[in-house]
């Protein structure tokens, strides 16, 4: 079978039936009554619905750092407390230029 | 004096929603011959255009005026036809041995004298929409708006969204679809 024909075949028959162009009867009228029906979202609630998102997306992550670090996760390798451990961290690069002087 | 459409537009974003309705009226054809070369079944095609008329509602402020409304639209419809494509991706793993009997018939005759095969028929209208039917969605895409609709690479990417190169690789790769759908139609039929 010749298979480039058959394709131009079949392209021509689709090309000499262009889909109908008629539209429903009150087709308008329904897509109106459609649109009125709709919430109408102006830009300030759009932005207020993204900053509600987004703020419970920080908290769930504050809960589960939260919930992180006061589990017993990461007790092994814990100094005394975590004032210490923070103020070691603060210092670090100070102790090394002592330590290099 | 019928107001313009950059008139139309202009009240509907001042809060007039009925200055859409002519709006509405003058491009649903368009908009509805554009939704049946992707869709077959009617109540597919009303739900793209609904949907296609509500884009076209919510971001009638991002039309800048620049190019016709109706170009604006057309893009919105391409690209709403693409998304139902996507969404409605069939198994297209079927079988060409269920041919009803007129597409047999059809196929029959074409492989019989090539020339003479009726192109007019409703029969290779029903083929055709059933190879596309097996295209993947972009696959169909292209192939209906270059080789059934006659558009230029360049119309596609601004129809679509796509870059011209992604455009030339889509249009490459359908080809080679099409081509394998076909080997496909003729080893279940005659081998």
């Amino acid at each position: 079978m010749n298979l480039g024909k058959l394709q131009e075949k079949l392209f021509a028959a689709a090309r000499a039936h262009p889909p109908s162009e008629r539209v429903p009867y009150a087709f308008e009228k329904r897509i109106l009554a459609r649109l009125a029906a709709r919430p109408v979202e102006d830009a300030r609630s759009q932005w207020g619905a993204a900053l509600w998102r987004g703020a419970a997306a920080c908290v769930a992550v504050t809960v589960l750092l939260s919930v992180w670090s006061f589990s017993g996760f990461d007790r092994h390798r814990s100094g005394a407390n975590l004032s210490q451990d923070l103020e070691h961290t603060l210092l670090a690069s100070a102790d090394e230029v002592d330590n290099n002087w | 004096m019928q107001p313009t459409d950059a008139e139309l537009i202009t009240a509907v974003l001042k809060g007039d929603t009925a200055s859409f309705e002519p709006l509405i009226a003058k491009y649903s054809p368009r908009v509805f011959a554009t939704a049946r070369r992707h869709a077959r079944r009617e109540s597919e095609v009303e739900d793209i255009v609904q949907e296609v008329w509500a884009k076209a509602f919510q971001k009638l402020g991002s039309f800048r005026g620049e190019a016709p409304f109706e170009h604006w639209l057309m893009r919105l419809a391409v690209r709403t036809c693409f998304d139902f494509l996507r969404a409605h991706q069939r198994n297209r793993e079927l079988s060409f041995s269920e041919l009803s009997e007129p597409e047999s018939d059809w196929l029959d005759h074409f492989v019989a004298d090539p020339d003479r095969s009726d192109e007019n028929a409703t029969a290779a209208r029903q083929l055709v929409e059933r190879i596309l039917a097996q295209l993947s969605p972009p696959a169909r895409l292209v192939i209906t708006l270059q080789e059934i609709e006659g558009r230029s690479v360049k119309e596609i990417a601004e129809l679509t969204g796509w870059s011209v190169t992604l455009v030339k690789v889509r249009a490459f790769r359908a080809r080679a679809e099409m081509r394998k759908c076909l080997q496909k139609l003729a080893r279940d039929k005659y081998w």
